[in-house]
């Protein structure tokens, strides 16, 4: 029975990957640009739930990852000049040189004093992005240009869509494989009980450091496609409530679950755009959603037998 | 301006913004002494007390005028309706998750702070509001240093504030009970002391003097908008951090120093204004390496 359940969750998935890859011959670009962010927040929200779901560290500041990612190709692509597919290894370099030097020292805290170390990160590399030269002060950097792809530029929704689809893609299999790894035991064993797990061999504070470090690669990777998709970054694309978003996406959908986090990435997008005559009180109604969840399903939306 | 002149005037304007921050402080070590809760809403509580100060400063001055009269009253109706507040907010979303994972407590904060956030963000379309108050800006002058009244009666205030606290916590049979509720909460039960209303209490006591601090960061500075209560959260936290969280004279002792360093920061090369947030979480960063236990703490072994 069990068995006959799960071909059947599987036909489920692999339809749905035909209908995402499918969509583009039907859809319009209102449609193609709205599923581009969701699969762009599937990518960033899989990459903190390696975070917050899998080694239970909450971090509050994660956009300062992206915001790496975001500003290492902008500077590179526009200042030097480089090739915008040569500068995704020096974001997911500096992002994960972030996520050691945010990390390292903090590990070690308690859970509630990591949280805000974090937020105040997050918000150093805002305010450092904003008062320095080369980042282009207040107003950030603008005409970033469009890569090209086996001689195609990438000007079209289309293409954008399909890049954050691949990525998006590219996250899901990693957080699947991390899932099931050494290392992603580990992180959920730290996660349980920290002591146990230190007594049982498990390096806590190298454990932790790489979920840090392998959340921001997502989060640096996702900033530079994102910088390129937009041709303009500004510090205030990177405030606060954009880590908070990010956060809402994991938790909503339910921590630890790869369909529960992509389904979170969802609501993250669809919400708003669905409810657009709310107006102002949309973020209110989606913080309101967030404490019912919290106090009512405090394991997120998505079912824990089917994650 | 001499070197002298600067110091006095940096002093002044550091000893009120550190007066602001231990206020806030005070809210945060308060809790999380008590029930080891984080209260992220802690920072939007400050910024909510100053709009129901707003709104009751504007019901009163008809009757009261814009003078300190008029402000005294309408402090005290918004500390206490901001109290309750507190204390509704600890029933409803912390009271249910007392026993959760402490990830989960924390994100329900996260959530409710998100919640007061929004709602006065919609109610005021995210505008400033201006404080109706009309204090004048006269003040004693020593040589070049200039300070206004308003800025020694809202030191002067947040002092008696203090004291006021302070007798309550080590001289009253609720602050003593506080106090034991830190220490075993489970012995407290069992000798007989009401653990819940305490820890409402707490929450009241809490909320009330950060709203205090809010309504006087409006006179302070004539406007406030909603999105005010963010950073002094998370600047409170660092000074609560500074001093030692849990500890209630260190709330107090970091949140000056906080304020002195950030008022000395401004003045040092290099580092002008516009760096100064950075200076504050630099300092909370550097604090939390080297002396995870603050000034004033005591080292807390982590039960298994």
């Amino acid at each position: 029975m069990l068995e006959k359940n799960k071909i059947k969750l599987n036909n489920i998935y692999a339809l749905l990957v035909v209908v995402v890859l499918a969509m583009p011959l039907v859809a319009n670009n209102y449609v193609l640009n709205t599923f581009s962010d969701v699969w762009f927040y599937v990518i960033v929200c899989l990459g903190l739930n390696i975070v917050v779901g899998y080694a239970g560290l909450l971090d509050l500041g994660y956009a300062a990852f992206f915001a790496v990612g975001a500003y290492t190709t902008a500077i590179l692509t526009t200042t030097f000049d480089m090739n915008f597919w040569l500068t995704i290894p020096f974001a997911m370099l500096f992002a994960g040189i972030s996520g050691v030097i945010i990390g390292g020292p903090t590990l070690r805290l308690r859970s509630d004093y990591l949280a805000i170390v974090t937020l105040g990160f997050g918000e150093i590399v805002r305010l450092t992005a904003r008062n320095l030269e080369i980042t282009g002060g207040s107003s950030g950097i603008y005409g970033i240009e469009r890569p090209f792809f086996f001689g195609i530029e990438m000007n079209g929704s289309i293409h954008f869509y399909y890049a954050f689809l691949m990525l998006a893609f590219l996250a899901i299999f990693v957080s699947f494989r991390l899932q099931y790894s050494r290392l992603g035991r580990a992180w959920q064993y730290v996660r349980e009980d920290e002591d146990a797990a230190e007594a049982m061999g498990i390096n806590r504070v190298r454990v932790k450091l790489s979920a840090y470090v392998i959340g921001a690669v997502f989060g640096g990777v996702a900033g530079s496609f994102f910088a390129v998709k937009m041709t303009a970054i500004s510090p205030e694309t990177f405030m606060f409530t954009q880590s908070i978003l990010i956060l809402l996406g994991v938790v909503i959908g339910g921590m630890g679950k790869i369909p529960g986090v992509i389904c979170g990435a969802f609501i993250l997008v669809l919400f708003p755009e669905i409810f657009r005559f709310v107006g102002d009180m949309r973020l209110l109604a989606f913080a309101v959603i967030m404490l019912i969840i919290m106090l009512k399903r405090p394991q997120g939306l998505w079912p824990s037998r089917l994650g | 301006m001499s070197t002298l002149d600067i110091f006095f005037q940096q002093l002044a304007n550091g000893l009120i913004l550190g007066s602001f921050y231990s206020m806030v402080a005070l809210g945060y070590t308060m809790v999380y002494g008590i029930i080891k809760l984080l209260n992220f809403a802690h920072g939007d509580i400050y910024m909510v007390g100053g709009f129901v100060g707003l709104i009751t400063l504007s019901l009163l001055s008809p009757f009261l005028g814009a003078g300190w009269a008029g402000i005294l009253v309408a402090m005290i109706i918004s500390m206490i309706l901001v109290g309750l507040l507190g204390v509704l907010i600890q029933r409803i979303a912390y009271v249910p998750m007392l026993s959760a994972p402490r990830l989960s407590i924390l994100i329900t904060a996260l959530a409710v702070s998100m919640v007061l956030y929004n709602f006065v963000m919609s109610m005021t379309s995210g505008e400033y509001k201006a404080f109706p108050v009309d204090l004048g800006y006269e003040g004693l002058e020593f040589g070049n240093v200039f300070i206004t009244y308003t800025q020694i009666i809202l030191v002067s205030s947040t002092a008696t504030l203090m004291l006021v606290l302070h007798f309550f916590i080590s001289k009253t049979m609720y602050g003593k009970a506080m106090r034991a509720i830190a220490i075993d909460q489970d012995a407290c039960r069992l000798m007989g002391i009401n653990v819940k209303t305490i820890i409402a209490m707490t929450f009241f006591v809490g909320s009330a003097l950060a709203c205090a601090a809010g309504v006087m960061a409006g006179v302070y500075y004539g406007s406030i908008h909603f999105f005010m209560g963010f950073l002094i959260g998370l600047k409170a936290f660092t000074a609560a951090v500074i001093g030692g969280i849990g500890s209630i004279p260190g709330a107090v002792l970091g949140g000056l120093i906080l304020g002195l360093l950030e008022a000395f920061g401004t003045q040092l090369p290099f580092i002008g204004s516009e760096w100064k947030d950075v200076f504050a979480f630099a300092i909370l960063i550097l604090l939390l390496l080297f002396k995870p236990t603050g000034l004033l703490g005591k080292t807390e072994i982590e039960r298994m």
